[in-house]
C-alpha cells in the first residue's frame, strides 16, 4: 500500500456529478478527487452507484451535470474509445472478456487505441503467468479467475494512467482475489493509479489509500482507510 | 506517465509470441479457389444461355449472403432490412442506365451508390436501436423505401420499369457481362470480407459482437466500425441489386424490395454457418441445390426450406461449417490469429507460416 501525500498531482477529479437512468437518479451531487499513484476504493451495497461511478468515469454513462475532469482537463464530451486514448481504462464488473475469440486476441484489442507505453503481451504475461499456457485457449473456456486476471491485461494492454476496476474479486477464489490483489499493489507501486469498487471491504482497505462509502447514489463516507473506525464504515455501509 | 512493473520489464522469462495467419493448407485451398473461378469465369463461353442465368442467381444469393453474414455474423447487425438496398440498387441501374445514359454495366457499380447514399443518413437512426429492435427498425425502414418507390410516377409506380439500356445490348455482350459481373461481386464479396476479417477492424468487429460495452472500453470505436460494415454492406447489396436487374432486365417493386431477400440470405447462412466465410459458401450450394430440385413443389417447399432450417438451428446451431471446424478443426480462410507460443529453435525448421512479429500484431 502507498502513502498519500498532498503533493501529488490529481489524476481524477468529479464535481457535483449526477447521472440518471431515464427518471432514476443514480448519482446525486457526487464529488471527489484522486491523486497520482493512488488506490481509490469505493465500497457499498448493491444498487449503491458505485458501478455507474465507474461508467461515468469511462465515458459509458454521460452525466446529467456536473463535471469529469481528467489531469485537469475536462472529459465530459468525450466516447469512452477516446478516453482510453487518454490513458483511462475499465475493467467492467463480470469481466466481459470476448468470448469468442482467444486470450492473445483479447490482449491485442486492449491496445486498439493504440496509446503508447510498455505493456506488451510478455509485459501481461509476466504479471498474471497464468495466462502464459493459455494464450491460444478461447476466453470462453476460461475460468472466472483466468477470465479476471484477462480482462485487467487486456485493460493494462491500452498503457491506462487510471485503472477502473469494477467488483474484481466477486465470484473468485480467494487464492485468486490474493493474486489480483497483489498485481494491484504492483500496479500501483510502478505508478498507475487504480480507482476500485469493491463489496469485500475486508480486503480492499488492505490495499487502499483512499476509501469512499456509496449509499444510495452519494458518498456517505470518505477518508483514509487508518482513520476510519469499523463502526463508522459499517454505519456508511449500511445506513445506520 | 506510468511505468511497468520491474517484473514485466524482464521479458527474458517468458516465451516469444509470434503469430501465424496462414499456412501450406490454406495457400493449396488459394491455389484451389483461384482454378474454381478461372473455371467458373470460362462458363458464358461454352455453356448454355439459362445456365450462365442461373448461375448469375446462384452468385447474387452467395454475394447476399456474405453481406448478411458481414452484418450479423461478424458486427452483431441483425439486418431484416437488406432488400431496401437490393431494391434501390436495382432501380439506381434503371436511373443511371436508361436515365442518366451511363453504361449499363458501369451503372451496376453506381448503383451501389445510390444504395450507399440512402443507407448513411439512416445508419445514426438506426443504430440507436439494439436487438430486435434494430432489426424490426431496419425492416420498417425498407418497406418505408418501398412505399416511397412505389409511390412515384416516374419510377414506374407499382408496375415497374424495364431496364431498356441493358435490353438494348447485343444479347451476347449482355449475357456474358451480366454473368461476368455477377462473378466478380460474389468473388469480390468472399475477398472483401476476407479482407476485412484480416484487418484489425475484423478484429474490432468480432469484439464489439461479443460485447459492445468491452469493445468501447478497449478503445473501438464502436459507431465507426459498425458504420463501415453497414455502408460496405448497403454498398455492395446496391450492387447484387443492379445486377439481378440487369438479368431480369425488368424491376417491380414487391420484388425488388421483397423481404425474401433477407429470408434467403439468413436461409443460408443459418445452414451454412454463421459468423465464418465459408458457411455462406456452402450454405448457398445448398440453398440452390434445394431451389433447383424443389421449387416445382410450389408452397410445399418453402415448407420444406422451413423444416431444413430448424433441423439445422437444432441439430447444428452454428451451421454445417460450424459444426465441420469443430469437429475437424479447419479454416479454409485463414482470419483469425494463430498464436506460435515459443519460438522454434535455430536448427529446426518452422512450420511454414505467413508470420507477424508480436510488435507489430499488438499495435493491431
Amino acid at each position: 500500500m502507498s502513502g498519500g501525500s498532498s503533493e501529488r498531482a490529481v489524476v481524477l477529479e468529479l464535481k457535483d456529478v449526477d447521472v440518471f437512468y431515464g427518471d432514476f437518479q443514480a448519482l446525486f451531487n457526487v464529488s471527489f478527487r484522486v491523486e497520482e499513484g493512488m488506490t481509490f476504493a469505493f465500497i457499498g451495497a448493491n444498487g449503491g452507484g458505485k458501478s455507474t461511478l465507474l461508467r461515468t468515469i469511462a465515458g459509458l454513462q454521460r452525466p446529467a451535470s456536473g463535471q469529469v475532469l481528467f489531469r485537469g482537463e475536462p472529459v465530459d464530451a468525450l466516447a469512452a474509445h477516446k478516453r482510453v486514448g487518454l490513458g483511462i481504462a475499465l475493467v467492467p464488473e463480470g469481466r466481459r472478456v470476448f468470448p469468442s475469440l482467444t486470450v492473445y486476441e483479447n490482449l491485442i484489442i486492449g491496445a486498439y487505441g493504440g496509446r503508447k507505453g510498455d505493456w506488451n503481451i510478455e509485459s501481461v504475461a509476466e504479471l498474471f503467468p497464468l495466462l502464459k499456457p493459455l494464450m491460444k485457449r478461447q476466453a470462453s473456456s476460461l475460468s472466472g479467475g483466468e477470465q479476471q486476471a484477462l480482462a485487467i491485461g487486456r485493460a493494462l494492454m491500452s498503457n491506462p494512467e487510471l485503472l477502473l476496476l469494477d467488483e474484481v474479486s466477486l465470484g473468485l477464489a480467494p487464492v485468486v482475489i490474493k493474486r489480483i490483489y497483489e498485481a494491484m499493489v504492483q500496479l500501483v507501486g510502478s505508478g498507475h493509479t487504480i480507482l476500485v469498487v469493491e463489496q469485500d471491504v475486508g480486503h480492499v482497505l488492505t490495499v487502499a489509500d483512499r476509501v469512499a462509502c456509496f449509499l444510495e447514489g452519494r458518498i456517505s463516507l470518505e477518508g483514509k482507510p487508518g482513520d476510519l473506525t469499523s463502526e463508522a464504515i459499517t454505519a456508511a455501509y449500511f445506513g445506520m | 506517465m506510468s511505468t511497468v512493473p520491474d517484473i514485466a520489464k524482464d521479458a527474458s522469462t517468458v516465451p516469444a509470441f509470434r503469430v501465424a495467419r496462414s499456412t501450406r493448407v490454406h495457400r493449396f485451398v488459394l491455389v484451389v479457389s483461384v482454378a474454381i473461378v478461372v473455371a467458373l469465369a470460362s462458363v458464358p463461353w461454352w455453356a448454355e444461355v439459362s445456365v450462365a442465368r442461373t448461375m448469375v442467381t446462384f452468385f447474387t444469393l452467395l454475394a447476399l449472403a456474405q453481406m448478411w453474414n458481414l452484418l450479423a455474423g461478424y458486427a452483431g447487425l441483425v439486418s431484416i432490412g437488406q432488400q431496401a438496398y437490393i431494391g434501390l440498387g436495382a432501380y439506381g441501374l434503371w436511373l443511371i442506365g436508361d436515365v442518366l445514359g451511363l453504361h449499363p454495366f458501369i451503372a451496376v457499380f453506381a448503383a451501389g451508390l445510390l444504395a450507399l447514399a440512402v443507407a448513411l443518413p439512416v445508419a445514426p437512426l438506426i443504430f440507436r436501436l439494439r436487438g430486435g429492435y434494430f432489426s424490426i427498425g431496419t425492416w420498417v425502414i425498407a418497406e418505408i423505401v418501398r412505399l416511397v418507390v412505389s409511390n412515384i410516377q416516374a419510377t414506374g409506380g407499382g408496375s415497374g420499369k424495364t431496364v431498356l439500356s441493358a435490353a438494348r445490348l447485343p444479347i451476347d455482350t449482355r449475357i456474358t457481362g451480366t454473368y461476368l459481373l455477377a462473378l466478380f461481386v460474389a468473388v469480390g464479396s468472399i475477398l472483401l470480407v476476407y479482407f476485412l476479417l484480416r484487418s484489425r477492424t475484423g478484429l474490432a468487429l468480432t469484439a464489439i459482437r461479443d460485447n459492445d460495452i468491452a469493445a468501447q472500453s478497449s478503445g473501438v470505436n464502436v459507431f465507426r466500425s459498425k458504420l463501415f460494415v453497414w455502408a460496405v454492406a448497403a454498398f455492395v447489396c446496391g450492387v447484387i441489386g443492379a445486377v439481378v436487374a440487369l438479368n431480369l432486365l425488368r424491376i417491380q417493386p414487391a420484388a425488388a424490395f421483397s423481404i425474401n431477400w433477407t429470408a434467403y440470405a439468413l436461409f443460408i447462412v443459418v445452414i451454412g454457418g454463421f459468423g465464418t466465410i465459408e458457411g455462406p459458401l456452402i450454405g448457398a450450394v445448398i440453398y440452390f441445390a434445394l431451389l433447383q430440385s424443389l421449387s416445382q413443389y410450389g408452397t410445399l417447399y418453402m415448407l420444406l426450406l422451413g423444416i431444413v432450417a430448424v433441423i439445422m438451428a437444432t441439430v447444428a446451431p452454428k451451421g454445417i461449417w460450424g459444426f465441420v471446424e469443430k469437429r475437424w478443426n479447419v479454416r479454409l480462410f485463414p482470419v483469425s490469429r494463430r498464436l506460435l507460443i515459443e519460438a522454434p529453435p535455430p536448427d529446426e525448421e518452422p512450420e511454414p507460416a505467413e508470420e507477424t512479429d508480436v510488435s507489430v500484431a499488438t499495435s493491431v
